[in-house]
């Protein structure tokens, strides 16, 4: 066993798991607030790693203006499915909504391959290109620098849903509806909080992901893995999102690591099934009990 | 304060007006009308399914009626939706206990102030300003105040979801209470409780109106607490008022005793009812 090699190949893969965990917030926030499965959340990336690209390449923006604009319209375009697709759906059973964002995947997709066709491209850099050493470990430096970028982010989110009021009415909303509701919490404006949330959340990982291996109109598989993260972790949990993302990370590093690249998605895939057959809400996921 | 009983010449402080709900081809109220005198406390009766849960929601804003108007302080809000109505002072309890699971009483309890207060993003993360003078107002005012007059001091930490039904229902109402409410609106605040818990809320509900001068509305099924407690009492039967009044009177009402009953010797009824209302019984004897 080569003690050094397995380090490395452990810390690149809780570094990626970082990523993970940032487009798993992104869908735990808006599952958490409407319940809704958003199958798109990959593709929702996707468009936001797309918008830095116009903004960043075509428009030949310098990088502060082009981030936030990207993150800006992937929000403004969570705000526009939220009212659009979603809310008229309120009500109607969760399959209804689910194969909704389904479409919304497909939509995503099609627009992507017209606007900007479906070539490979390459994000401009930003990030710092020494290489990162640790010990004797070597990290690429996109991927050090991009769970760097995904871990504050991380961080400001907790904080801002932690003590601002607008993350209680979310919570409270998650809760009971209709008790947040005659509390006086504006209950669709939560849903629109948390889906422009999301959208701006899954930009930044997507241009994260974007620069770390390039944008396509199949980048949406990414949105795969996350899924498996937040099924792993629990739905409705943002510590499962967290704590499933590192672990997703690692898992898929080591499988690529020793067993081979084709072997990534099964590992990934039987850990899922082996942690739903043991806890099928998840690790942290909130069981949930009827009462009659 | 002093509670008024039955129709005054002051302007009610919660005004129902013709109020006709309906669901597809099934009305649920029909035409209902009713006040509440400021002070008094009012309780909405009427076997199940008589629509008093729906009245309830029309009136805090989930429903909203296919007629008539809901005035409150003097104003229309027919068409405003439920958040405006609690900021405006309407607190309202739910039948199916309604709250916030994994969260702790406090914090529950302190959502319910949610509506009222006005700190940004930026405050609240640097805890500054408005941020620090709000939490240390709502902390004073709830804890020295709602949690002492509640007696769910011992408890305040615990997640609601550990908590005894009766309890719960007691969380519930501070929580409506710390929206500082001109009007409290309990959905069924007794039911299924044991005769202690019910002694206990129905304690609670009178020290509500004396202390705090906050008016009551109530649905309630608990006949002798209703009887107990009330000044004025609406009855509702298949959507419709069919009797209101002082609580002597609507309970001498035969159309009452036969909504409550079914079809019979109206005398006999009467004493099953009475029989069933032990601590009113007393005082109503003499009218009916």
């Amino acid at each position: 066993m080569d003690w050094a090699y397995l380090f490395e190949i452990s810390l690149t893969g809780i570094a990626s798991g970082g990523l993970y965990a940032l487009a798993a917030l992104a869908f735990v926030m808006v599952y958490k607030a409407t319940r809704v499965v958003n199958i798109a959340i990959g593709e929702m990336l996707m468009v936001g790693a797309y918008l830095f690209f116009t903004f960043a390449a075509t428009f030949a923006l310098p990088l502060w203006l082009a981030i936030p604009a990207a993150v800006l319209g992937s929000g403004l375009l969570g705000a526009v499915i939220e009212r659009t697709m979603i809310r008229p759906l309120l009500g109607e059973p969760p399959i209804s909504v689910f194969m909704v964002t389904v479409g919304l995947g497909s939509v995503l997709v099609g627009l992507v391959e017209m606007i900007w066709t479906a070539d490979q491209r390459r994000l401009p850099d930003f990030m710092p290109t020494q290489p990162i050493i640790i010990g004797d470990a070597f990290l690429a430096p996109k991927v050090f620098w991009g769970s760097m970028i995904a871990v504050v982010f991380i961080a400001a989110v907790l904080l801002v849903f932690r003590f601002w009021r607008g993350g209680v009415a979310l919570r409270a909303t998650a809760s009971d509806q209709a008790a947040a509701y005659s509390m006086g919490i504006n209950v669709p404006r939560v849903f629109s909080l948390a889906w422009v949330v999301s959208s701006m959340i899954a930009a930044i990982s997507g241009i994260i992901v974007g620069s770390i291996g390039g944008i396509s109109s199949s980048m949406g598989i990414f949105g795969l893995s996350v899924l498996v993260v937040v099924i792993v972790g629990g739905l409705d949990s943002v510590l499962g999102a967290l704590v499933g993302g590192l672990f997703i990370g690692l898992v898929e590093a080591l499988a690529s690591a020793y067993l081979g690249g084709e072997y990534k998605l099964l590992a990934t895939f039987i850990v899922l099934v082996v942690i739903l057959m043991v806890r099928p809400y998840g690790l942290f996921g909130t069981h949930e009990i009827e009462r009659l | 304060m002093t509670p008024q009983s039955g129709p005054s010449a002051q302007q009610p402080l919660l005004q129902v007006e013709g109020v006709t709900l309906s669901f597809g081809g099934v009305r649920a109220l029909s035409g209902v009308g009713f006040g509440v005198a400021k002070g008094s406390i009012t309780a909405v009766i009427g076997p199940n399914g008589a629509g008093k849960t729906s009245l309830f929601n029309t009136i805090s804003g989930f429903y909203r009626p296919t007629s008539g108007h809901v005035h409150f302080q003097g104003q229309d809000i027919t068409n405003l939706p439920a958040p405006q109505r609690a900021k405006l002072g309407l607190g309202r309890s739910f039948q199916n206990i309604a709250l916030f699971r994994g969260m702790t009483v406090l914090d529950n309890i302190k959502l319910g102030r949610h509506a009222h207060l006005k700190t940004n993003v930026l405050e609240a993360l640097l805890y500054v300003g408005r941020a620090r003078r709000e939490e240390a107002e709502l902390r004073a005012d709830i804890e020295e105040r709602i949690i002492d007059f509640l007696e769910i001091d011992h408890i305040r930490h615990a997640p609601v979801s550990a908590l005894s039904y009766g309890l719960q229902k007691r969380v519930e109402m501070a929580r409506a209470l710390a929206m500082q409410p001109e009007i409290l609106m309990l959905d069924e605040p007794v039911a299924g409780m044991n005769r202690e818990e019910t002694e206990d809320m129905a304690r609670f509900i009178l020290d509500v109106r004396e202390e705090w001068g906050v008016t009551v509305l109530m649905v309630e099924h608990d006949m002798g607490m209703v009887m107990d407690l009330s000044d004025h009492v609406v009855v509702l039967n298949f959507g419709q008022v069919i009797a209101q009044g002082v609580p002597a009177t609507v309970q001498a009402n035969p159309e009452v005793i036969r909504a409550y009953l079914g079809s019979g010797d109206v005398a006999d009824l009467r004493r099953k009812l009475h029989a069933g209302t032990t601590a009113a019984a007393t005082s109503a004897q003499g009218v009916a």
